[in-house]
C-alpha cells in the first residue's frame, strides 16, 4: 500500500469509529431526560431506572467518544498537513464554535452522570438538556468543516494561494444544511435504531416487561419521525450534489453519459426522465455522466454500492416507521406482534450501516479532491514514511476497544434481561 | 497584537490542562504506586476526585489544538510532521487511560476485569505525561526540524537527554499536582498523611529535575537557554518559582492543606510562564515564531470575539461544575 493509501485509510477507520460514538453520545442524552422527564411526571420508577441505565451507556459511550474525537483533531494534522495549512484559517472558526460545545457538553454531563443527588432534581434534567443541545451542536459544527471540504467557500485561488479568506462566508458552504440535518437525523436513527432493537429483543423474551416495553416507546418516538424525515432530506442532499458535484451524483447513478431526460433505474425498471427530475424538479434536465471526467479521476465503485447500501435500509426504515406509526395511531398502542418484533430487531443495525455507507458515499466520492476542486488529497497527505506502524497501532488499539465495548454493553444489557424479577 | 493574544490563548488553555488535567493525569500515577495498608482506599479517592471531571478537564487540550491550526496553521502542520511519532504516542495514552477508566467505572465486569482496567488506567496515566513532555521539550529544541533526516515514524531525532528530563519533570510535577489535591480530597487523616508524604516526595523529584533539565537546556538549545537565564525577568521569575515551591513544602510540612493545593497550582502556572517567556516570540523551534506563522487577519478577527462569548460561557460552567463536586470535600 502507498504511503497516501495509509493516510486515508487510517483517517478512514478512525472517522468510522468515532462517528459510531459520537451518534451515540447525541442521541442517548435525548432518550436518557425523557425518560427521567417522565419519571419526574408520574412518579413511576420504572421510569428512573430506565434513565439511569441508560446514563450509564451514555458514559461509555461519550467517554470513547471523546478519546477518539481527539485523535482525529490530531489526525487531521499528523495525516494531512497540507489541509490544514491550507484550511485551518478558514475552518477554525467553526471548529473552535464546536470546541466550546464540546466543553459545555463534557462539563453537563458530568454533573448529569454524579450529580443525582447534589443538585435539584430539575436542575439535573437541565443540565441533561444541555448535554443533549451541545452534541447535536458540535455535530452541527464539524459537519459544517466537512461541508466546507465538499463545497469550499469563502476565499479565492491565485497562483495556487489561497487568499482573500472569509471565515463567516465559509461557515455558509451551500452543502451546510444537507449534511447537518442528514447527518444529525442518522445520528438519532442509528442509536435508536439499535437501542430499539435491544428491548424487543428483551421483550420477545419476556412478553410482560413493562421496563422494556416504556424503553421501546420513547425510543420510538424519536425514531419514527426521523425515519420518516431522512429520505426527504437525503433527496435534498442529492439536488445539492447534483448541482455543485455533478460527478459524484453520476456515480451514484451509475450514469454514463451526459444526457437530457435521464432515465431512474430502479431494479429492472427504467423509467426516463426520473433522474433528471428528481435532480433538478425538471423532467427535461440534462444530467451530466462520468465521461465528463478521465477514468482515473472516476469515483470508485463503492461509492455507488455504498448509496444502494443507505437508500435501501432507509426506505426499510421508513417503512418501518410508517407501519408502526399507523398501528399506534388506530390502536393508540404499539405493534406488539412477534413478527414486528423480529423486525425491530432485524432493523437494529441498519441505521450504524446507513450512517457509515453515507459517509463513505459522501468522502470517498469526493476523491481524487480533500479540498473539493482546490487540493488534491495526494498534495494534502503528509511527507512521513512509514506510516504502516502507526496505521497498524490505532487499527489495534480500536479494534480492542470495539471488542471490549461491545462486551461492556452485552453485559449492561443483561443487567436489565436476565433476572425476571428485575426485567419484569 | 491580535497573533500575541491567540498565543497567550494557547499558553493559557495548556496552564489549565495542566492543572486540570495534568492532575488527573497524575491521579493515575499514585493509583499506579498505591501501597500498604490503604492502598485500595487511596485508589478510592482518587476515583472519586477523578470520576465527574475528567472529560471537561481534557478539553482544555482540545482547545489548545484548535487554538493552534485555527491562530497558527504552519507551526499546528510544523509539529504534527516533526513530532508525529511522540504525538501517536500520547494519543494512544489519552485513548488508553480514558476508555480503561470508564471500563473500570462501568464494565460490570467483576473484580477480576475492574482490576485490569485499572491497571491499564494507571500505566496510561503514567506514561502519557512523560510523552506530553518529551513533545514539549522536542518543540522547545526544534531538533528533528534542524536534524535534516526525512521524517518517518522510524526515527528517533526527537527524543534527546533534554526531551527526556523534560518528560520526567512534566511526570513530577503532575504527580506533585495531584498528591497535593488529594490532600484535600482525603477523608481520614491517613490517607491525607499518605498524600501529604507523596506530594513532598513529588515536589522534591520534580526540583531536581527541573534543575537537571535547565542544565540539559544549554547544549539542546542555546536560544531557549539564554532566554530562560539571560533575560531581565530571569532572576525575578526564578526567585519568584522557588519560593513558591518552597512554600507549598512548608504548608505541606504543616499539614495546612487548603492552602497548600492553591499554592502548588501557582508553582506549575510559574513554570509554564517561564517556558513560554523563554519560548517567545518562537512556537516551533528554530524559524517558526508567532509572526511568521499567525494566520490571516481576517480568520483571528471573527474567531477572537467567539473566544470572548465561549469564555463568558465556559468559566461560569465549570465554576459550577467545580463547586458541585469539589466544595464540601475540605
Ligand atoms: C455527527 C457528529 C460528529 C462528527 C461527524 C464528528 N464528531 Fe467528533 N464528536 C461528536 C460529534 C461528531 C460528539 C457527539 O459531539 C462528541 C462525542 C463525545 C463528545 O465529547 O463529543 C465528539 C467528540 C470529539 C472530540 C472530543 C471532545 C471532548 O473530548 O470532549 C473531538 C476533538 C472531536 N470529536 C473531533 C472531531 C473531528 C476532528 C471530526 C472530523 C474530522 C469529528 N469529530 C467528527
Ligand atoms: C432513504 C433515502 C436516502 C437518500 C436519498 C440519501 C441520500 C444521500 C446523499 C445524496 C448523500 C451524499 C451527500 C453529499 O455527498 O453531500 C448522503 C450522505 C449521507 N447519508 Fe444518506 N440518504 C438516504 C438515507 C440515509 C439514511 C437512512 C442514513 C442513516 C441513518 C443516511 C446517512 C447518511 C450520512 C451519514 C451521509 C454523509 C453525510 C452527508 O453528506 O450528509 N442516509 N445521503
Ligand atoms: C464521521 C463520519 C465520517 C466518516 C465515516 C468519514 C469517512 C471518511 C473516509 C472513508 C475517508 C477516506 C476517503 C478516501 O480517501 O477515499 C475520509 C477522508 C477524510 N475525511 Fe472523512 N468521514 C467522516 C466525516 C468527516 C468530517 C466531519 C471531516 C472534517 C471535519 C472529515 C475529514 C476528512 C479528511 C481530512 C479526510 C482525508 C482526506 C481525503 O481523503 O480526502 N471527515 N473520511
Amino acid at each position: 500500500m502507498s504511503e497516501v493509501l495509509y493516510a486515508r485509510a487510517q483517517m478512514a477507520y478512525s472517522l468510522a469509529f468515532h462517528i459510531i460514538f459520537a451518534s451515540v453520545g447525541i442521541a442517548m442524552p435525548l432518550l436518557m431526560v425523557i425518560a427521567e422527564v417522565l419519571w419526574l411526571r408520574t412518579g413511576d420508577a420504572e421510569y428512573l431506572k430506565l434513565a439511569k441505565r441508560w446514563a450509564k451507556g451514555t458514559a461509555v459511550f461519550f467517554a470513547v467518544g471523546a478519546v477518539s474525537g481527539t485523535v482525529l483533531s490530531f489526525e487531521l494534522g499528523l495525516l494531512f498537513p497540507a489541509f490544514m495549512e491550507h484550511a485551518g484559517p478558514l475552518v477554525g472558526l467553526p471548529f473552535s464554535l464546536e470546541g466550546f460545545a464540546f466543553f459545555t457538553e463534557a462539563i453537563f454531563l458530568g454533573i448529569y452522570l454524579y450529580g443525582w443527588d447534589k443538585v435539584g432534581r430539575w436542575v439535573h434534567v437541565g443540565a441533561g438538556l444541555v448535554v443533549a443541545a451541545s452534541g447535536a451542536l458540535s455535530a452541527v459544527f464539524v459537519t459544517i468543516v466537512n461541508a466546507w471540504m465538499n463545497a469550499p467557500t469563502g476565499f479565492r485561488v491565485e497562483d495556487g494561494k489561497i487568499v482573500d479568506i472569509d471565515p463567516l462566508r465559509a461557515m455558509a458552504t451551500p452543502f451546510a444544511l444537507h449534511e447537518i440535518l442528514h447527518t444529525l437525523l442518522a445520528a438519532y436513527m442509528a442509536t435508536t435504531l439499535a437501542g430499539g432493537a435491544i428491548h424487543a429483543w428483551a421483550l420477545l423474551r419476556a412478553r410482560t416487561s413493562s421496563f422494556h416495553r416504556r424503553a421501546l416507546a420513547i425510543s420510538l418516538a424519536v425514531t419514527i419521525p426521523v425515519s420518516l424525515a431522512q429520505p426527504l432530506v437525503g433527496h435534498y442532499a442529492g439536488q445539492q450534489i447534483a448541482v455543485h458535484q455533478p460527478m459524484k451524483l453520476a456515480a451514484l447513478e451509475g450514469l454514463e453519459q451526459t444526457q437530457p431526460r435521464a432515465p431512474l433505474t430502479v431494479g429492472p425498471l427504467e423509467v426516463p426522465g426520473l433522474l433528471s427530475f428528481m435532480a433538478f424538479n425538471d423532467p427535461d434536465a440534462v444530467v451530466k455522466g462520468l465521461e465528463e471526467i478521465p477514468v482515473q479521476d472516476r469515483p470508485h465503485w463503492i461509492v455507488r454500492s455504498s448509496f444502494q447500501v443507505m437508500v435501501g435500509l432507509g426506505s426499510l426504515a421508513a417503512g418501518y416507521a410508517l407501519f408502526t406509526l399507523a398501528v399506534a395511531v388506530r390502536r393508540r398502542r404499539l405493534p406488539e406482534g412477534r413478527l414486528w418484533l423480529l423486525t425491530s430487531i432485524a432493523l437494529g443495525p441498519a441505521g450504524v450501516i446507513a450512517m457509515e455507507a453515507g459517509w463513505v458515499v459522501t468522502e470517498v466520492g469526493r476523491q481524487p479532491w480533500t479540498i473539493y476542486g482546490v487540493l488534491r488529497t495526494a498534495d494534502a497527505a503528509t511527507p512521513v514514511k512509514d506510516l504502516w506502524l502507526p496505521f497498524a497501532i490505532f487499527a489495534a488499539v480500536y479494534a480492542v476497544l470495539g471488542v471490549v465495548v461491545g462486551g461492556v454493553l452485552v453485559r449492561q444489557v443483561r443487567g436489565t434481561t436476565d433476572p425476571p424479577a428485575e426485567g419484569g | 497584537m491580535l497573533p500575541e493574544l491567540f498565543a497567550g490563548v494557547i499558553l493559557a488553555a495548556l496552564v489549565l490542562y495542566a492543572l486540570l488535567g495534568g492532575a488527573d493525569f497524575g491521579g493515575g500515577v499514585w493509583d499506579l504506586l498505591a501501597r500498604g495498608p490503604r492502598a485500595a482506599d487511596q485508589r478510592r479517592v482518587i476515583e472519586r476526585a477523578i470520576a465527574p471531571v475528567w472529560e471537561a478537564n481534557h478539553v482544555w487540550l482540545i482547545l489548545a489544538v484548535v487554538m493552534l491550526f485555527t491562530a497558527f496553521p504552519p507551526a499546528f502542520s510544523a509539529i504534527a510532521i516533526d513530532l508525529h511519532v511522540p504525538l501517536v504516542l500520547m494519543l494512544v495514552g489519552i485513548v488508553l487511560r480514558g476508555s480503561a477508566f470508564v471500563f473500570r467505572q462501568y464494565g460490570d465486569g467483576g473484580r477480576a476485569s475492574t482490576e485490569r482496567w485499572g491497571r491499564v488506567f494507571a500505566i496510561a496515566s503514567t506514561v502519557t505525561p512523560v510523552v506530553i513532555g518529551v513533545t514539549v521539550g522536542a518543540i522547545t529544541t526544534g531538533a528533528r526540524r534542524a536534524s535534516g533526516v526525512p521524517p518517518s515514524t522510524l526515527d528517533l531525532s526527537w527524543l534527546g537527554g533534554f526531551e527526556l528530563l523534560v518528560g520526567l519533570f512534566t511526570l513530577a510535577l503532575f504527580a506533585f499536582l495531584a498528591a497535593a489535591y488529594l490532600t484535600v480530597e482525603a477523608q481520614t487523616p491517613e490517607l491525607r498523611d499518605d498524600f501529604r508524604a507523596r506530594a513532598i516526595g513529588a515536589s522534591l523529584s520534580a526540583g531536581a529535575l527541573a534543575g537537571a533539565a535547565a542544565l540539559a537546556a544549554g547544549p539542546a538549545t542555546t536560544r531557549f537557554a539564554d532566554r530562560l537565564t539571560g533575560s531581565w525577568w530571569s532572576l525575578p521569575l526564578a526567585g519568584l518559582t522557588t519560593a513558591v515551591a518552597l512554600g507549598a513544602l512548608a504548608l505541606l510540612f504543616t499539614r495546612r492543606f487548603g492552602l497548600a493545593r492553591v499554592v502548588a497550582g501557582s508553582q506549575v502556572v510559574l513554570v509554564l510562564l517561564g517556558w513560554g517567556a523563554a519560548q517567545y516570540p518562537v512556537l516551533v523551534a528554530p524559524d517558526l515564531t508567532i509572526a511568521s506563522a499567525a494566520a490571516p487577519a481576517a480568520t483571528l478577527e471573527v474567531v477572537w470575539p467567539v473566544l470572548i462569548a465561549g469564555s463568558v460561557l465556559l468559566f461560569p460552567s465549570l465554576y459550577w461544575m467545580l463547586r458541585v463536586f469539589k466544595a464540601g470535600q475540605r
